[in-house]
């Protein structure tokens, strides 16, 4: 066995930190800018609305399906092709009158002979629920992971974990926002996947630099997140490698209805991996943490020593 | 070192045996078939497979199989046989009375050695076989106008006796009294203390001469829970009269129904049927008052009601109902000597007595049948939401009583054939208590279902190869390793999927590929740490022992954590995020056994208590 081969990388993480918060400074502001100007675009899981998924023979005439349904009023449409040119996509906004009849009038209209696929209709009420309920979800794992790693780690590594985690939010939010796809409830889900995932990542250097902390004589932080940083880049990498080649998989071959969710995941990857390496650590580095801090047994200790 | 003892390998075989067996339902296919069940609570039974048999060999139909279990009768098709499949059901339909419900249904075809072992396949979810899914939302305020009027009935009748009030006006959700003096309130009071116990004074209301009434809180909920419970009933027999295979209908929260029908195609129809709130009242012609009086004057004479039919034409109709939808306990539709479409009607005995006595003291006087819908809309009025309701109340027919009659008669002067169908049915099923809007609507086709599917397997396929080819090139021997261990994972996790028959949803098949990269995370920190500790020593067999012990723990809280955050996704979401969080929950847990208990076993297997010279990592 060649044990040369196996030297671990000394890449001097800690010292780039600054750089890398520019780079995050710069993709918060972003994303936060894009949200507030242009918002998520929001599908009909949380706007309320109609959705008809329709499969034709022949290549759809997409502008006589527009004349048949300008004929009618409806207001808020919007037609366009899904996957292939066969296949047809109307969504409407809420109407005056909402209810669940529109859709099958609409197919009544459009004529026979078409494949029904798809046909989701939301009412008002109920979309407003599933944003509130969402991002109840969203909370509630954030404060439930916030107190699992306070109880097993520390406070400044939970701030650290939760400040790498809204960080991958926003910004995943603020590429939908700033590409204007279509935030529906299998994003959201991806999203609270993504949380799932990057904190994995983070706990994994956070557990290394805890052991640094407690088995070695030194006693300067920066170096010791250093090395744990090193110490766990190869399986950071292998692992963000295996995921994304499945969410590959998922993004391309997975068809129309799970490619947001696939994309939202495989962005969340990317920033995930780079948000445990750069933005947990530097976050407790700021919060001031020390090798005391990793001794939770040593006021006793020192009771103990004190003793005659 | 590196050694498990027999009885350890022993129980990790033993753990994935069983897992094998259990996840073996699912690679047999589904045969076309046709389920029949009971609409009722009755049991079906060897006599009643005798009956379908013998029906099937009279008709000659080919068929391949027929069985009973489960309280129901399944008769299964080749897969060639989709058109014999759907004339038997019509057959079957025409020939079986209403207690039987004959439903087109997929069965999964596990052999019966495997299903007596309790192994089922998968059970798939609408966005993969095809269905509609609907929310339902009772309307609560409806429910509670009905309760006042009610009472506003009982109090009127409690107070006449001894002529204690000067008036009672409804205000909604109370009811307003005008007592005629100060000594009438007071016993007024002491009755409706002693007789209503389920309204209350409303505090403050009480004046010298006037007080309000209100419903407590507690018989509010009561017969909002009621309602709820009611319509469940009623829809579940409208879905039995749709002949739909495993349809679920359950309770959402205090005011909701989710109903879902696998496999349902005409969606308009369901639509149509679920939500309508029909029911029709008898009611005697008002003969004596003078009609072209009361609408000229528009004062309706007392004890009458004026109605129109649905081509506008007025008549005058007696306040006092014959009898009501409650009383049907039976109908069906027909077609009349004159061709026309008609309902035919069966009483309970209450309604066909008072039937019998209004017969016959009124013959020759006309009776008017009303037919009464409901409907709850949610419209935007300046930007708000808000509740429609609408009641429309039509006169279907009126006409001669030619004869007495009791439970057994027929109503005539329906619009088509389908809309005597569809009042038969409606009839028969039971009105709903409350009026109910669909509020949400998933409807897949069963293209996009198949679609679905061969997507959901083919990503997985492939996103599975991938890890594989990976994982071996990059750890050689323990790649090997951790493939094998995540070949044990998907199968121990469609195990648990068909044990506890979770329902399979795309989002959930995005959840197993998910759990698919993760999974080798726990392998690919202990191999990595292997790595690490052979670095300070020579021992390899102490170097591989220290790497699982030390991963452990990084492993357990990594995947806590992320189990936190999947439990939560599956308390507070919905459909697509529960199906996502069960399997990645389920993917969490049983990858923590196959990446670190089995790939152990395997390692030392391989190399525990051996020489080894080098390792293959």
């Amino acid at each position: 066995m060649n044990l040369k081969s196996l030297n671990i990388p000394n890449i001097d993480f800690v010292n780039r930190r600054h750089l890398a918060m520019m780079f995050s400074a710069v993709l918060l502001i972003a994303s936060i800018v894009s949200l507030s100007v242009q918002g998520l675009k929001l599908g009909i899981d949380f706007t309320g609305g109609t959705l008809i998924e329709l499969g034709y023979q022949q290549t759809a005439d997409l502008e006589e399906i527009r004349g048949k349904l300008n004929e009618e009023n409806y207001k808020g449409t919007n037609v366009q092709y899904f996957g292939s040119d066969t296949e047809v996509l109307i969504q409407l906004e809420p109407q005056q009158v909402s209810s669940a009849k529109l859709s099958s009038s609409i197919i009544h209209m459009l004529g026979e002979n078409i494949d029904v696929r798809r046909v989701e209709f939301v009412g008002p009420k109920v979309g407003e629920e599933l944003t509130n309920d969402g991002g109840l979800a969203m909370l509630y794992a954030l404060i439930g992971i916030l107190i699992y790693v306070a109880f097993r780690f520390e406070y400044r590594f939970a701030l650290g974990s939760i400040a790498a985690l809204v960080h991958d939010v926003i910004i995943v939010l603020g590429v939908f926002s700033a590409l204007q796809i279509e935030f529906d409830l299998t994003v959201l889900a991806a999203i609270l996947a993504v949380i799932g995932y990057s904190l994995n990542d983070t706990i994994v250097v956070f557990d290394r630099i805890r052991e640094n902390f407690l088995s070695t004589r030194k006693v300067e932080p920066k170096p010791i997140i250093n090395d744990a940083l090193n110490q766990t880049l190869s399986r950071t990498i292998m692992t963000s490698l295996t995921t994304l080649l499945v969410l590959l998989a998922l993004f391309y071959l997975g068809g129309e209805v799970i490619h947001s969710f696939a994309g939202a995941l495989l962005i969340g990857v990317v920033i995930g991996t780079y948000s445990s390496i750069y933005v947990a650590s530097s976050m407790i580095l700021a919060l001031g943490i020390s090798k005391a801090d990793m001794l939770p047994s040593e006021k006793e200790s020192k009771e103990i020593d004190a003793r005659p | 070192m590196n050694h498990y003892s027999g009885w350890k390998n022993a129980l990790i075989a033993f753990f994935l045996l069983l897992s094998a067996l259990y996840a073996l339902p699912n690679i047999y296919g589904s045969d076309l078939a046709i389920q029949i069940s009971s609409a009722g609570d009755a049991s079906i039974g060897e006599q009643d497979l005798a009956t379908v048999e013998n029906t099937l060999s009279t008709n000659t139909v080919d068929y391949k199989s027929i069985g009973l279990s489960d309280n129901r009768i399944l008769i299964r098709f080749e897969s060639s046989q989709s058109q014999e499949q759907l004339s038997t059901q019509a057959l079957l339909k025409a020939t079986l009375s209403r207690n039987y419900v004959v439903a087109l249904n997929l069965a999964p075809s596990v052999p019966q050695w495997l299903s007596d072992l309790g192994g089922r396949a998968m059970s798939l979810g609408l966005d993969l076989r095809g269905g509609v899914h609907f929310l339902l939302e009772v309307d609560m305020e409806a429910v509670v106008a009905m309760s006042i009027d009610r009472y506003y009935n009982e109090l009127r009748s409690l107070l006449r006796e001894d002529r204690l009030y000067k008036g009672i006006r409804n205000e909604g959700t109370s009811l307003l009294v005008t007592f005629k003096s100060e000594e009438s309130k007071q016993q007024g009071k002491s009755l409706i203390r002693g007789e209503l116990l389920d309204m209350q004074i409303v505090e403050g209301s009480e004046s010298e001469l006037q007080l309000s009434l209100e419903i407590t809180p507690a018989a509010i909920k009561a017969s909002k829970s009621t309602a709820l419970k009611q319509n469940i009933t009623t829809l579940r027999n409208r879905v039995n009269e749709l002949g739909v295979a495993e349809p679920i209908i359950q309770q959402q929260g205090s005011e909701r129904i989710v109903v879902q029908l696998p496999g349902v195609q005409d969606t308009a129809r369901a639509k149509e049927i679920l939500g309508a709130v029909a029911t029709i009242e008898f009611r005697l012609v008002d003969e004596k008052n003078d009609l072209q009086l009361a609408l000229n004057t528009s004062k309706v004479p007392v004890g009458s009601k004026l109605y129109y039919f649905k081509s506008g034409r007025p008549l005058l109709l007696k306040s006092s109902v014959i009898a009501t939808g409650e009383n049907i306990t039976g109908a069906s539709s027909g077609i009349d000597q004159n061709n026309a479409p008609m309902v035919n009607i069966q009483l309970d005995g209450p309604g066909g007595r008072s039937m019998l006595e209004t017969t016959k003291e009124f013959i020759n006087h006309r009776m008017a049948v009303v037919y009464i819908e409901n409907k709850v809309e949610t419209v935007l009025e300046d930007g708000e939401m808000v509740k429609l309701r609408t009641k429309t109340q039509d006169i279907i027919n009126a006409a001669t009583i030619q004869g007495t009659f009791s439970n057994r008669f027929q109503v005539t002067g329906m619009e088509s054939a389908r809309a005597a169908r569809n009042l038969a049915l409606l009839l028969r099923a039971g009105s709903l208590s409350a009026p109910i809007e669909i509020i949400e609507e998933r409807t897949i086709g069963p293209s996009l279902g198949a679609d679905n599917i061969a997507k959901g397997f083919l990503s997985v396929l492939v996103g599975f190869a991938l890890v594989l080819v990976f994982m071996a090139w990059r750890y050689r021997v323990f790649g090997l390793v951790a493939n094998v261990a995540l070949t044990l994972n998907l199968v121990t996790i469609v195990a648990v999927l068909s044990l506890i028959q979770a329902t399979l949803t795309l989002p959930g098949i995005a959840g197993i590929v998910l759990t698919v990269g993760m999974a080798v995370d726990a392998n690919v920190l202990i191999f990595e740490r292997i790595k690490e500790e052979l670095k300070s020593t020579n021992n390899i067999q102490k170097a591989i022992s220290a790497g699982y012990e030390k991963a452990l723990l990084t492993i357990a809280d990594a995947n806590i954590t992320t189990l936190i955050a999947s439990i939560v996704l599956f308390s507070f979401g919905t459909g697509a995020i529960k199906g996502f969080a069960v399997t990645l929950s389920i993917g969490i847990i049983t990858s923590m056994f196959t990446a670190i208990v089995v790939s152990r076993a395997l390692i030392n297997l391989i190399y525990g208590g051996k020489k080894v010279e080098e390792l293959a990592i």
